[in-house]
């Protein structure tokens, strides 16, 4: 972090202690510093934990289901299910933990309050009433006597169509995180009028090239709800183009990702060589990482449509070479993760040429659980590569292959992340001290073990042709040969994984109600939030890369490259043409 | 800026790596030939195919299996639930020689993929997918539609059945 300026007050000192009522001192934590920005981090995670665990309870009816194992719903009712934990987990969990861990992100290392309290209880309770719409709808799906519904799944695509208020609550969801990133931006104004010459702090910085990358990406969906989808579901318009409702999704979706792995990053980088015992490799470098993720992240979402009809190959290819490319700041950041571990063992007296791995603090669940997202993270890149080659691609295209890769990414390398770093965060947050520590030591090797069979199996379905999102994958006319295992073998696999990982989430979510329910205000607390110094720091690295503007238009242009002669060509022939009606009608 | 050596190999090694991929993966798309999906099936109005007016477009025919002078060429309908033909009969062609298929929609998103192969499309309403497939060998292929089209998508399911050359009798042409 870019401490030497003096702005960034973390707790670098041992001295900075507060006295408490019965007269002992404690180590001064983030909620002393900043009780505004911890209260509204706090709503954000508990939103967030609440969304995990009513998805978590979906995937699990989903894995049982599927497999045949435990059936409670109708096979009609499952794709309510599965539009709920798709909402839930890859829109609400993910959107509101970002929220949360970046709140505190930019606080901390901007040492710097939330400039207004009327934005920030504004965007809280827009993404909080878009939440309530959407998942209110589509529970309505359950109940007849409901008469809203949004049986869509979480990609929406038309003409399938969904009750009005579920574009409404999706559209609030995301213009709330808009807010968020303005709030964001508005406190390194503040910070920037102090602070004139200095180097943004790290963290400050990696919030935003991501709410940057956000932007630029999210208004592909923002257009295709606002423009296309809530009139077309009011009956203002009679029709939409399915092609380009899509296009404009996975213009949206491909970067959504990123912006879900992105704060796992932040906690890569910033706290992982702490929890580690030592510090990050290189701050420049970093930097760099997040540069290349706005610039790369966005003229990428034609990888989704490799098998789409109505795109030219051309624009696919193009799109290949971009996502490609795109593995070096992973790559880049697997480096810096291993080399900041290593160091941080070292630190620690670690010796030998793979024993320090060993040394290294595993019984803590902040560093356990983040070390095996990152280990987890490392397998889902490999399938993510598979995915990328768009010949590869049409074998593994929308068979359960997918899901198995990207509960590897979001589902873990994220998901994780957060439970893990809530291990350390929360206390800071509330001044509690974390309660039932032992079962907060075994959850992440939990969720660890359920992943590795739930994956591994859906990996190999999906080779076999198994489709995802189907309630009953066993089929009359189809026969799947499995290359690798026995199809029975597989669903085994994901019945027990499922369960663990869900056994994984509710030891997680008492954990974090004990530690509301139970701790202490005031505590003692057994972390602190002080972040070391990088090994090379910001000021060996050019001020270029801190000139977000220029980085911003380049991001805009390779997007208008890669995407503004495709978009002409769906919308030269009649923008709502070819044209489809709302199903069912 | 300094930048440790190890990682400035690293940073080298991830973009042969990445160059390397690209250029694979051209290769296999270029050279051998694999039969990809793009524009080329061109577009038609969902309402046309949904009301069977086939004789209004200049790219879709009645669906079934045609035997023509350009070589065999299937016209699919992928709908709420069933693909047609597909479902109630399979789709019969021949093996040993390249086979167009034209996959449309008159409803939602769905989805045709022979199970464990590589032919895979989206089928999307007014956009018509084409490709060409070569079946080496005789025997059956199941055909999964594999996106989500609504709460009976489970049940959409249909057979592809290759014969030789000399058992295909091709439809009209
Ligand atoms: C208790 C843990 C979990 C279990 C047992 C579980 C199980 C499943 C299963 C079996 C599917 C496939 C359903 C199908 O295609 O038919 C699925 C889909 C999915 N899961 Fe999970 N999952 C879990 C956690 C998560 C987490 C933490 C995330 C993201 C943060 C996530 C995101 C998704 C998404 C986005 C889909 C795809 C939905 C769709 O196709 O529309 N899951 N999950
Ligand atoms: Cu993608
Ligand atoms: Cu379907």
């Amino acid at each position: 972090m870019a401490t030497e300026h003096g702005t960034e007050t973390g707790f670098e000192t041992e001295q900075e202690y507060v006295e408490t009522e019965d007269g002992t001192r404690r180590r001064l934590a983030f909620v002393d510093r900043f009780p505004e920005a911890a209260r509204t981090a706090r709503i954000c995670l508990w939103i967030a934990f609440a969304a995990f665990g009513v998805g978590a309870l979906f995937g699990l009816i989903q894995a049982l289901h599927r497999t045949n194992t435990l059936r409670i719903i109708p096979s009609s009712d499952y794709y309510t299910i599965l539009t709920g934990h798709g909402v839930l987990l890859a829109l609400v969990f993910t959107t509101f933990g970002i929220a949360g861990l970046f709140h505190w992100a930019n606080t901390r290392s901007l040492g710097v309050s939330p400039t207004s309290r009327r934005l920030t209880q504004g965007w809280l309770w827009t993404m909080s009433i878009g939440t309530l719409l959407a998942a209110g709808t589509i529970v309505g799906g359950l109940f007849d006597w409901i008469p809203a519904s949004a049986d869509v799944l979480y990609t929406f695509y038309a003409p399938l169509e969904a009750h009005p208020l579920f574009y409404i609550g999706a559209a609030l969801l995301i213009v709330g995180s808009w807010g968020a990133g303005l709030d964001w931006f508005l406190q390194y104004r503040e910070w920037r009028s102090h602070n004139p010459d200095a180097r943004i702090p790290l963290q400050s910085f990696m919030v935003m090239t991501t709410m940057l990358m956000w932007y630029l990406s999210s208004a592909g969906v923002a257009i295709e709800v606002v423009f296309f989808l809530i009139p077309w579901s009011l009956g203002l318009i009679s029709q939409v183009d399915p092609l380009l409702t899509r296009t404009l999704f996975w213009y949206f979706g491909h970067p959504v990702v990123y912006f879900w792995l992105l704060p796992a990053y932040v906690v890569w980088y910033t706290v992982l060589p702490k929890l580690a015992g030592g510090r990050l490799f290189s701050d420049p470098l970093a930097r760099v990482t997040f540069v290349l993720f706005l610039l790369l992240s966005t003229p990428v979402g034609f990888h989704h449509q490799y098998t789409d009809p109505g795109i030219a190959s051309g624009y696919k290819l193009v799109a290949m070479t971009n996502t490609f490319f795109l593995l070096l700041p992973s790559l880049l950041t697997l480096f810096t993760v291993v080399a900041s571990m290593e160091h941080g063992a070292r630190q620690q007296g670690a010796k030998g040429y793979l024993a320090w791995l060993k040394d290294l603090p595993w019984e803590r669940p902040e560093f356990s659980g983040v070390a095996l997202a990152g280990i987890m993270f490392a397998a889902g890149g490999f399938s993510g590569m598979i995915n990328a080659g768009m010949n590869i691609n049409y074998l593994i295209h929308n068979t359960i292959w997918v899901p198995g890769h990207f509960h590897l990414t979001v589902g873990t390398a994220y998901a994780l992340t957060l439970m893990a770093i809530a291990y350390w965060l929360v206390p800071q947050l509330t001044g509690k001290r974390l309660q039932f520590r032992g079962m907060a030591a075994i959850q992440p090797f939990v969720w660890f073990v359920g992943m590795v069979l739930m994956s591994n199996a859906m990996h190999r379905g999906g080779l076999a042709g198994i489709p995802r999102r189907t309630a009953e994958p066993q089929y009359d006319q189809v026969t799947f040969d499995a290359v690798v295992g026995t199809v029975g073998e597989m669903r085994i696999q994901i019945a027990i994984g499922g369960t663990l990982l869900f056994v994984g989430a509710m030891m997680f979510l008492a954990v974090m109600a004990g530690t509301w329910a139970l701790g202490k205000p005031n505590s003692q607390l057994r972390v602190n939030g002080s972040i070391p110094e990088p090994l090379s720091g910001a000021e060996e690295s050019p001020r270029v890369l801190d000139n977000l503007k220029l980085w911003t238009a380049i991001a805009i242009a390779l997007v208008l490259l890669a995407y503004g002669i495709p978009l002409y060509d769906m919308v030269a022939d009649g923008i709502l043409w070819p044209g489809s009606v709302p199903f069912p009608e | 800026m300094h930048v440790h050596r190890f990682e400035r190999l690293w940073f080298g090694v991830s973009l042969v790596l990445i160059v390397a991929f690209i250029g694979t993966i051209i290769y296999g798309a270029v050279g051998p030939g694999i039969a990809m999906v793009d524009d080329s099936g061109g577009t038609v109005e969902p309402s046309v195919i949904a009301d069977g007016n086939y004789e209004q477009t200049n790219n879709f025919r009645e669906p079934g299996v045609y035997d023509t002078e350009d070589g065999v060429e299937v016209y699919v309908i992928a709908r709420q639930y069933f693909f047609q033909p597909g479902t109630t009969e399979p789709i019969r062609v021949p093996a040993g020689e390249p086979i167009s298929f034209h996959v449309t929609s008159p409803d939602v998103t769905h989805g045709f993929n022979l199970a464990g192969t590589n032919v895979n499309t989206m089928v999307i309403p007014g956009q018509v997918a084409e490709f060409s497939v070569t079946f080496e060998e005789t025997g059956e292929h199941g055909i999964v539609c594999h996106e989500y089209c609504g709460s009976g998508h489970h049940t959409m399911e249909g057979q592809v059945v290759v014969v030789e050359q000399s058992e295909f009798e091709g439809g009209e042409n």
